[in-house]
């Protein structure tokens, strides 16, 4: 389970307020919420790249912001990683990339390491890409690559930031469809964060809202589109008149 | 003292003071990553391959700007001693008259300066783009840290290849000028590596330059990885990064190699 308890942080002004919020285990949960909510800041703090200034952070029990280097690197090698750029290596080919966490953090044979690759490509449908440079990629293509290395370490969590950006509906759809198989397959716990509601509502088992640094919803898939709080109700229906 | 003067004062103090904070937080980065780098060197604790990647592509990929650099710089050094020469008739001296300069000074400056403007800026871009793509973040999330992976690699391969380089730029510096000297003063090979050799100048002229070389390295590698790392706003601010490693760096030379020639002569 993946808890954030009372966290707050602020740069110029504040960016996250006493912000609560539980994740169950195996359970496929979508962010969602307006630009500069705070959303992917939550991702960063679960990583501890980002230190809340006030509050808790606890990832199956342990205290993220009490860990050493080395608890911190043993943390984090059961996290996946989807970042909003893709955060690909540029200097290193499609291949290298997704083999990058299986050499570097679990030292595989490189037989193993080479039929995970070809698998993890196959899975998202970039078959024979192996040699080729992220420069040399379309916005969705790299997309693609930057899931394939999220998930190719089969984490426990995994965290998504804009898996979809940048993707037609019909490719957006399959790659959400795929982390859903792949969520299940390795009965992982799932953080998406996502502006594309259409297609996230289809896979996730609960939501939270955040607005303006604040949690303002938190519940089922089901309960998000029939929300009372008329502003997570616009928000979910893409509705223009509203409180928002 | 009216409340108008000490009005107007407040801001004259209030920028001082965060300039000197801006300043003090710019040094305890370069220290910190030097510590680190320092350590991680010392336990071997970085990426061999990375280093031997960066080795490749910043030490023999600088070789044609730094002979091209050497050969002219020598050159140069004969033109500009010419006059001096005819007038006392010193030609025997003029192996020594170049490899002085040369040696303790030109060679390890020039090529620094050529150094810091290839690889040093080429290094904080490179180091910038990534942490303005997240790449760095996406190292750490990934359990690897930027230091061991990127930094003290790279930092290691820059003070290697300016080291080589200066030996590469002294040799090449000596011959661009012993090839001037025979093209413009008539004094054949033979008689320019004759004052060079006949005891005026030493090891410890060598020594000199090459102790300078590694300073330099230290600067330029220290420089280009700290701006690198600590890039913020976007291409831009890769931009702003790649300017203030060229102008700290280039500073930082000169202002060393003043300091250096009083204490090792």
């Amino acid at each position: 389970m993946i808890r954030l308890e009372g966290v707050s942080k602020s740069f110029d002004r504040t960016v996250l307020s006493e912000v609560n919020l539980e994740i169950p285990e195996s359970c496929l949960f979508g962010l969602i919420g307006p630009g500069a909510a705070g959303k992917s800041l939550i991702l960063r703090m679960i990583t501890g790249l980002l230190r809340p200034d006030r509050g808790k952070v606890t990832v199956a029990g342990s205290d993220v912001l009490a860990m050493g280097d080395m608890q911190l690197h043993e943390y984090r090698r059961g996290i996946g990683m989807l970042f909003q750029n893709n955060a690909l290596f540029d200097f290193m080919t499609v291949a290298e990339n997704i083999a990058f966490p299986l050499r570097r953090l679990f030292h595989l044979p490189e037989a193993e390491i080479a039929q995970r690759v070809a698998e993890r490509l196959a899975r998202v449908d970039l078959p024979g890409f192996e040699g080729r440079l992220p420069a040399g990629l379309s916005g969705g293509q790299k997309k693609r690559v930057g899931v394939a290395r999220a998930t190719v370490t089969r984490a426990p969590i995994v965290l998504y930031d804009e898996p979809a950006a940048g993707l037609d509906p019909v490719t957006s759809q399959k790659i959400f469809d795929l982390l859903r198989a792949e969520q299940r397959a390795a009965n992982a716990t799932v953080l998406m964060v996502s502006s594309d509601l259409d297609r996230l509502l289809t896979v996730t088992d609960r939501v939270g809202m955040m607005l303006e640094g604040r949690l303002i919803f938190e519940g089922t898939t089901e309960q998000a589109k029939n929300a009372a709080d008329p502003r997570v109700y616009q928000f979910v229906h893409g509705k223009v008149d509203g409180p928002l | 003292m009216s409340a108008e003067t000490r009005s107007g004062a407040r801001p004259v103090f209030d920028g001082l003071a965060r300039k000197s904070g801006e300043w003090l937080s710019l040094v305890g980065g370069f220290g910190v990553l030097f510590a680190d780098i320092v350590r991680r060197t010392v336990r071997r604790d970085f990426d061999r391959s990375e280093f031997l990647r960066n080795l490749y592509r910043m030490g023999i990929k600088s070789m044609p700007i730094v002979t091209v650099t050497a050969l002219f710089t020598g050159g140069i050094m004969v033109i500009q001693a010419a006059p001096i020469v005819q007038r006392y008739g010193a030609y025997g001296l003029l192996g020594w008259g170049a490899g002085f300069g040369t040696l303790r000074e030109i060679a390890p400056l020039l090529t620094a300066l050529m150094i810091n403007g290839r690889v040093g800026a080429n290094n904080t871009a490179e180091l910038g783009t990534m942490a303005v793509t997240e790449q760095i973040d996406a190292l750490r999330a990934l359990a690897i840290d930027p230091v061991g992976f990127l930094v003290a690699p790279r930092f290691l391969a820059i003070v290697i290849t300016l080291f080589l380089s200066t030996i590469f730029s002294d040799a090449l510096a000596l011959l661009g000028a012993a090839y001037a000297g025979f093209g413009f003063l008539g004094v054949e090979p033979a008689v320019f590596y004759r004052g060079l050799t006949t005891g005026l100048l030493g090891f410890g002229d060598v020594a000199h330059g090459l102790q300078k070389s590694i300073v330099f390295g230290i600067v330029i590698g220290l420089s280009s990885c700290h701006y690198g790392l600590a890039t913020k706003g976007g291409a831009p601010g890769v931009g702003r990064a790649v300017n203030s490693t060229v102008v700290a760096s280039a500073a930082g030379i000169f202002v060393l190699d003043y300091l250096l020639s009083f204490a090792l002569t």
